[in-house]
């Protein structure tokens, strides 16, 4: 992200009335938020648009989060990612996740401050 | 293992797997819930700074919780009668009603598979005396094999009929049976089939399943 810039993220959920609302938020809080509710979508958006992080639902219709993750970062290796899930099932998260990454999950409802806090952790670190 | 061993085992992944399903359909109303009253808070916030408070944008979110809260009840209630199946061993049920529950129950499961599921429903009531909890069992499995079975048009059909001593529930527009049946119906099917005295039959050529049901269980024990 370049100084002074609006941070940029893309919010990908099913669930439209999550993101809009969330993207609608973020917006108070100086983030500009893209949303989209299929991972179709978002590689779509994601080919014109240049975003710092995507926050991704872990289950959704036709890919989940990790396979969209994958393909986000073939587009954009530098992408950061938040994962949002709607609970803690070991196997929700993929074998290899590292110790870090566990941190860049985000359990439903999640509360907005901490949503910021988790933004600006992944941002300023070199994982995710 | 032994049938019971296998029913019990499968009554129990079954559960499992409805309550997970259900509890993240729930979780994501209390995340949409929590949004709305939260962008409520910072229009709040926002006007005690000055910024003038728009009723009809409030009217609006405040109309969204009421829908969600409604969408919640209505996964609650469909929970509840699946938690009341295993109140009474046998009982008269309605199979459109009993095949209405096992979809919506297992709507975010169908979804993740990315199939269309068409619900051909009669007008005929198809009362049959049977086990619902075990009904639902084998419904589902039979269900997913049927998913898996959806072949490229990724639309399958479910209806249920009524003959004269049976019942029928039929799977069709399963393009991919012929690739996937080898393995199929696994003990879990088998032995639910067993207790329900039913039968189960694949038609590779009319790209259909069947499973026959008896009218009175009771009258076969």
């Amino acid at each position: 992200m370049i100084k002074g810039d609006r941070m940029r993220i893309l919010l990908v959920d099913d669930e439209e009335e999550l993101v809009s609302t969330l993207a609608e938020r973020l917006f108070f809080r100086n983030i500009k938020a893209d949303w989209v509710t299929s991972p179709d979508d978002a590689l779509e958006l994601a080919k014109n648009n240049r975003y710092d992080l995507a926050l991704l639902d872990v289950k959704m219709p036709k890919i989940n989060g990790f396979e969209l993750k994958k393909k986000l970062t073939e587009q954009h290796p530098n992408m950061k990612f938040i994962f949002l899930t709607g609970h803690g099932l070991d196997k929700d998260y993929p074998i290899d996740i590292s110790e870090a990454e566990v941190f860049n999950y985000l359990a439903k409802p999640c509360n907005i401050d901490n949503l910021i806090k988790t933004i600006t952790n992944v941002l300023s670190s070199n994982k995710g | 293992m032994s049938k019971y061993n296998i029913i019990s085992e499968s009554g129990l992944e079954f559960f499992g797997l409805i309550s997970a399903s259900v509890s993240h359909d729930i979780k994501n109303i209390l995340a949409i819930i929590n949004e709305k009253a939260g962008l409520i808070d910072d229009f709040i916030l926002m006007s005690e700074k000055g910024s003038p408070l728009n009723p009809e944008r409030i009217k609006i979110i405040i109309e969204n919780i009421t829908k969600q809260v409604q969408r919640a009840n209505g996964i609650v209630n469909n929970i509840n009668k699946f938690a009341h199946s295993v109140d009474n061993y046998v009982k008269i049920v309605e199979l459109n009603e009993i095949l209405n529950l096992v979809i919506k129950l297992s709507s975010r499961l169908i979804a993740m598979r990315n199939v269309n599921l068409e619900i051909r429903h009669t007008e005929e009531m198809v009362n049959i005396r049977t086990s619902p909890f075990f009904l639902k069992n084998l419904i589902w499995l039979c269900l997913d094999f049927a998913l898996n079975a959806a072949g490229s048009s990724k639309t399958i059909g479910i209806n249920a009929i009524r003959l004269e001593k049976t019942a029928k529930i039929q799977f069709n527009q399963l393009d991919n049976l012929t690739n996937v049946s080898m393995t199929f119906p696994t003990e879990k099917e088998t032995a639910l089939l067993n207790i329900l005295h039913a039968d189960l039959t694949t038609d590779q050529q009319a790209k259909e399943l069947l499973i026959t049901l008896p009218g009175d269980i009771n009258s076969l024990v």
